[in-house]
């Protein structure tokens, strides 16, 4: 499972690991975050942690994050709910996918979701 | 003064330190520091440094949901 999430994080653009999907979100930070991500127009690929407890337990080990969500752009841990807000807020989220991503990074496809089993 | 925010005056001594129990349960909090130590590191390590001086309520599900908010003080 940790070479799964691995891989996810290293070969998505945008990884969001959240409660819940984009469709069923069940929690209030990850919501936070996925509407962020959402305005940012960011081509994001979601990962529900709830289904087994060790998703989360593997993926703060890898991160050294605590919570639940993390954003991560190629590979690189974004942040958090708070973060990825005060950075789309600021305009830095656009500019980071811009530089990270190209500047056609709108026109990927759209959101879609990926199980770790 | 509650204990996240003893950890947090510890961790960060004579900085502003604020904490608002945002649902008046004691398990969602909006944490707020405002440090020199901030100065020059991205909001990621900012933020790390916030959860290293809670890893205990954040261990044993004291904290059933966070929200952190940092700032330097330049």
């Amino acid at each position: 499972m940790k070479d799964q999430i691995q891989q996810i994080i290293e070969h998505e653009d945008v990884v969001l690991f959240m409660k819940g999907t984009p469709q069923f979100v069940m929690c209030g930070n990850s919501q936070r975050a996925l509407d962020a991500l959402r305005r940012a127009g960011a081509p994001v690929t979601a990962v529900d942690i709830l289904p087994d407890p060790a998703i989360r337990q593997e993926l703060s080990v890898l991160s050294g994050w605590p919570t639940i969500p993390q954003v991560f752009v190629r590979g690189e841990l974004i942040g958090g709910a708070d973060i990825v807000e005060e950075l789309e807020q600021s305009g830095e989220l656009e500019r980071t996918l811009t530089e990270k991503l190209g500047a056609d990074y709108r026109d990927e496809p759209a959101e879609r979701v990926v199980a770790v089993a | 003064m509650n204990r996240l925010e003893e950890l947090l005056r510890e961790a960060f001594p004579g900085d502003e330190v604020s904490v608002e129990d945002r649902t008046g349960g004691g398990d969602h909090f909006q944490v707020t520091v405002v440090s020199p130590r901030f100065e020059g590191l991205s909001l990621v390590e900012q933020h790390r440094l916030v959860y290293d001086a809670l890893a205990g309520p954040l261990a044993d599900g004291t904290i059933h949901e966070l929200r952190i908010s940092t700032k330097g003080t330049e």
